[in-house]
């Protein structure tokens, strides 16, 4: 029997261009300085909790300590209760923190907003850190830092956080276990009292909400948390980062790993730089996802990795572009060299036309995903607010990658994506890669 | 929720969605790491990986690039029981995603070439996620051959680099004959779309991939443990102590009536600071640092085959004493067993277990694999909708009954020794 249909040999055309789609997004700054946003999107009858305080400069370990300890107890209930009575919501809560920020999120029923809204307010204005638990979960992050240690992930990206950013705050994100164990519950009383305040933070509420009424909640329930000290903001504002200074590629020693870690940094700039758009295509291009030179020359071409990437990542005191491959120890050398071409290629010679408009399309269509579910735009939502931006800048920003030349590309290439600029450090088993690698690039030795 | 059948046999299931302007879509096999030949360790996740190297209109990396290219995102994945390919993607690009997902099931472009570079891709995808990594594949690779005694369920599913080196193009040419036949697949698509036009793309890029049968899918089955079984393993990367352990439950489709309290059972236990497990081992004796409970081995309530059990995983804190925490969980459960739940308690694990459910169904790509899935396995992908009542409905008495059934004869316990202990 013949088929029914003729077999289709050549790619379909796309369909006209889906418009991006972005959704009210409604706010209210209360009187005590709490931003509330709300946003609405009923697809499921659920809704996305997401409260940011600023948190920059904060002391490494008792910020970490704090957000292990935050829903802990409070004045009238005990950890396993608040735990119980978000439950009984569908909802839960939890914190953590970056050098920018502290973040309670969470999400439940929208039937339970109000009360997920009403334990927040408990936990901001009556947390107790109680001596117990506060014992309890110090063990909890000693075990949890040591873990994270383990990994050879960690470690990389320690070591290069530390060369990246010198004596910025942002050198450190994590603790070391000695300087968890010395945080007492009165230092994280004190910084409660100090940085958990409503004037810079915002609230970000998306789901199958009225959003006028979920401001009225927020309100009513959120209005009592009081503006608190009189230190003002600007005492926790951070220096901006240093500029990159190009050094010896470093090598951490990893005794018998069996694979490397490279990690590179580069420069890059704000979203809201100029040169944002190109740069992101020129990333794409680069390394920035699977469909490109990088990924596959060293993945689909070579062989010599799973899971490389290239990314942009914004902090509020400045952004970088960091580069991620775990390679085998035996091919270590030879994965260097193909990163240093790709990136030079970028940087010295301009991309081809569809090259870029493959970029182009993927930047386009991945905002479009990113926005198409309420944790999505929760996240997105309260990202841009932390740089002061809100999802307007979505269109903006689409209509700047649509509006990006070859040229631009090959300008914010050569600006940014340098080899010569970059600072590097690879861990792994030193004994088998010094030697490749320092026939590349000189090198150092790192201390541990 | 609109399902059919084409002439070849391919199940189809269409779930429209305009609430965004993206859509989904997924092609599931009806093979998985159980069905793997001896001797062949890792081949059917070699085999997703050749199934992304190209096809009889697409060159090597044409598949990233047409998806990436027209804005969208794709990956595959290997499971226990079946294995998957999406792709997620602005909607007015769904013929290209149904295109490219027609073309690779007419049969992969199998070169010894690309054969040779994937087995290099996988070696270091087993390196970054298993060899290089503290607790790299516990408890999902570790546990399963202390439960297990014959090879579809008890071998690693990630491979042996000796068996992935062994593998062969013609190897891959029969894999591909047996399992990925159209009668052996279901195709899925959700999100932004017309389902009169998309059911007349579907017709127009699958209609004419050659009928091929299912083949007959073995049993599984082994006989529930009689006495305990319990192993150990020094992990030379670990800095701390960890312990997993699992008990059979019921057959998750023929018993799915059964199977559902142990669903809910795992969350009565670890989900939270207000979980009984949590409660006891983490905030009051201090003898867990963190501990998880889930079903199957790759965590998948739903979309997993008989045999499967209930895990439960605990990193513990340094020189933590694993038989004494053993006989702790032993006590709670013997507790729920005899005590029953507190006021309150299964309420608000099913309203949060709810929460999960519909949070998960919220994202189209979710939406598009476990429908896929549950078409699959149980001929039912509208059993994602109702899965927040059917949960809901589990009683006390259910709860209590499964809890019974935990006892220390019919677990298999695998322990992390730290290799890396300061």
């Amino acid at each position: 029997m013949s088929p029914a249909v003729k077999t289709v040999t050549t790619l379909p055309d796309l369909g006209p261009t889906t418009t991006l789609q972005l959704p009210t997004e409604v706010e209210q700054t209360l009187p005590n300085g709490l931003t509330v946003i709300a946003i609405r999107r009923p697809s499921v009858p659920l809704v996305e909790v997401r409260l940011r305080i600023p948190f920059g400069r904060a002391h490494t370990a008792r910020a970490a300590m704090l957000t292990q300890t935050l829903l802990s107890g409070t004045d009238t209930m005990t950890s396993v209760e608040i735990a119980a009575e978000l439950q009984t919501v569908g909802g839960a809560l939890s914190a953590g923190v970056d050098p920018d920020r502290l973040m309670l999120a969470g999400n439940g029923l929208v039937s339970g907003l109000e009360r997920i809204l009403e334990i927040m307010a408990e936990v901001l204005t009556a947390a107790r850190y109680p001596a117990e638990e506060v014992a309890t979960e110090r063990a909890r992050l000693v075990d949890h830092i040591q873990v994270a240690q383990s990994q050879p992930s960690h470690v990389a990206r320690t070591a290069l956080l530390q060369r990246v950013y010198g004596k910025h705050p942002y050198a450190v994100q994590m603790p070391e276990p000695e300087q968890v164990k010395a945080v007492r519950p009165a230092q994280l009383r004190a910084l409660h009292s100090e940085r958990i305040r409503p004037a810079g933070a915002t609230l970000v509420l998306v789901g199958d909400i009225q959003p006028a009424k979920a401001i009225e909640a927020a309100e009513q329930i959120l209005g009592g948390w009081a503006i608190g000290g009189d230190v003002p903001a600007s005492k926790w504002a951070l220096p901006p980062v240093p500029a990159l200074v190009p050094a010896p590629l470093s090598v951490l020693h990893r005794p018998d790993s069996v694979q490397s870690s490279l990690r590179m940094a580069l420069p890059a700039v704000p979203r809201t730089h100029p040169d944002h758009a190109a740069l992101q295509l020129a990333n794409l291009i680069f390394g920035g996802y699977f469909s490109s030179r990088w990924v596959e020359n060293i993945r689909e071409d070579k062989g010599y990795t799973y899971g490389p990437h290239s990314a942009i990542e914004h902090l509020v005191a400045g952004s970088s572009l960091t580069v991620a491959a775990d390679v085998a120890t035996e091919v270590t050398g030879p994965a260097m060299l193909e990163t240093l071409y790709e990136l030079g290629r970028i940087a010295s010679l301009p991309p081809k036309e569809d090259e870029l408009e493959q970029a182009r399309q993927y930047a386009l269509g991945t905002l479009r995903l990113g926005v198409a579910t309420q944790a999505g735009l929760a996240g997105l939502a309260t990202t841009y607010a932390g740089f002061g931006l809100r999802l307007d800048h979505l269109a903006e920003h689409s209509a700047r990658l649509a509006a990006a030349t070859a040229d631009d590309v090959a300008a914010a290439a050569a600006t940014y994506l340098a080899p010569a600029r970059a600072v590097t450090v690879v861990l792994g088993d030193a004994e088998k890669i010094e030697a490749p690698l320092a026939a590349l690039t000189p090198i150092e030795k790192a201390q541990q | 929720m609109e399902r059919f059948t084409l002439a070849n046999g391919l199940r189809v299931v269409l779930a429209p969605d305009r609430s965004a302007p993206v859509v989904g879509v997924a092609v599931v096999y009806d093979v998985g790491i159980r069905s793997e030949p001896e001797g062949r360790t890792g081949f059917a996740h070699l085999f997703e990986h050749l199934m992304f190297q190209g096809s009889a209109n697409l060159e090597k990396l044409a598949h990233f690039r047409h998806v990436q290219g027209s804005g969208g995102t794709f990956n595959g994945s290997t499971h226990l029981d079946y294995t998957d390919y999406f792709e997620i993607l602005p909607s007015n690009a769904l013929e290209r995603a149904l295109f490219l997902e027609a073309d690779r099931m007419r049969g992969p472009r199998l070169t010894e070439e690309n054969l040779r570079n994937q087995v290099d891709v996988v070696k270091e995808e087993i390196r970054v996620n298993v060899l290089n990594q503290p607790y790299g594949g516990f408890p999902w690779l570790t546990l399963p051959p202390v439960m297990f005694d014959t090879f579809p369920n008890a071998h690693d599913g990630y491979g042996s680099f000796t068996d992935l080196e062994s593998a062969t193009v013609p190897d891959a040419a029969e894999f591909f004959e047996k399992y990925y036949a159209s009668g052996n697949a279901v195709l899925s698509v959700a999100g932004d779309f017309d389902v009169a036009e998309a059911t007349v793309l579907v017709e127009r890029h699958f209609g004419s991939v050659a009928a091929r049968l299912a083949p007959v899918r073995p049993g599984f089955d082994e006989p529930d443990l009689t006495e305990e079984r319990r192993t150990s393993y020094t992990d030379r990367l670990a800095p701390l102590p960890a312990v997993a352990a699992a008990w059979r439950v019921p057959d998750p489709i023929a018993d799915f009536a059964g199977y559902l309290p142990y669903v809910v059972l795992a969350e009565v236990l670890t989900d939270g600071d207000a979980s009984r497990l949590v409660e006891r081992l983490v905030l009051k004796d201090r003898s867990v640092t963190s501990i998880g409970g889930y079903l199957g081995f790759m965590g998948e309530p739903f979309e997993v085959r008989d045999p499967t059990a209930l895990l439960l995983q605990a990193h513990l804190p340094p020189g933590g004493d694993v038989d004494k925490l053993l006989g702790t969980v032993d006590e709670e459960l013997e507790r729920l067993a005899e005590d029953g739940l507190t006021a309150g308690e299964l309420a608000r694990t099913q309203a949060r277990m709810a929460t999960h459910l519909l949070r998960d169904t919220d994202a189209v790509l979710s939406r598009t694999l476990r429908m896929a899935v549950l078409e699959q396995q149980r001929g039912e992908p509208g059993l994602l909708n109702e899965l927040p009542v059917l949960l809901g409905a589990v009683t006390e008495e259910q709860i209590r009954a499964a809890a019974a059934t935990l006892r220390p004869q019919r677990r298999a316990t695998i322990e992390v020794i730290p290799g890396a202990a300061r």
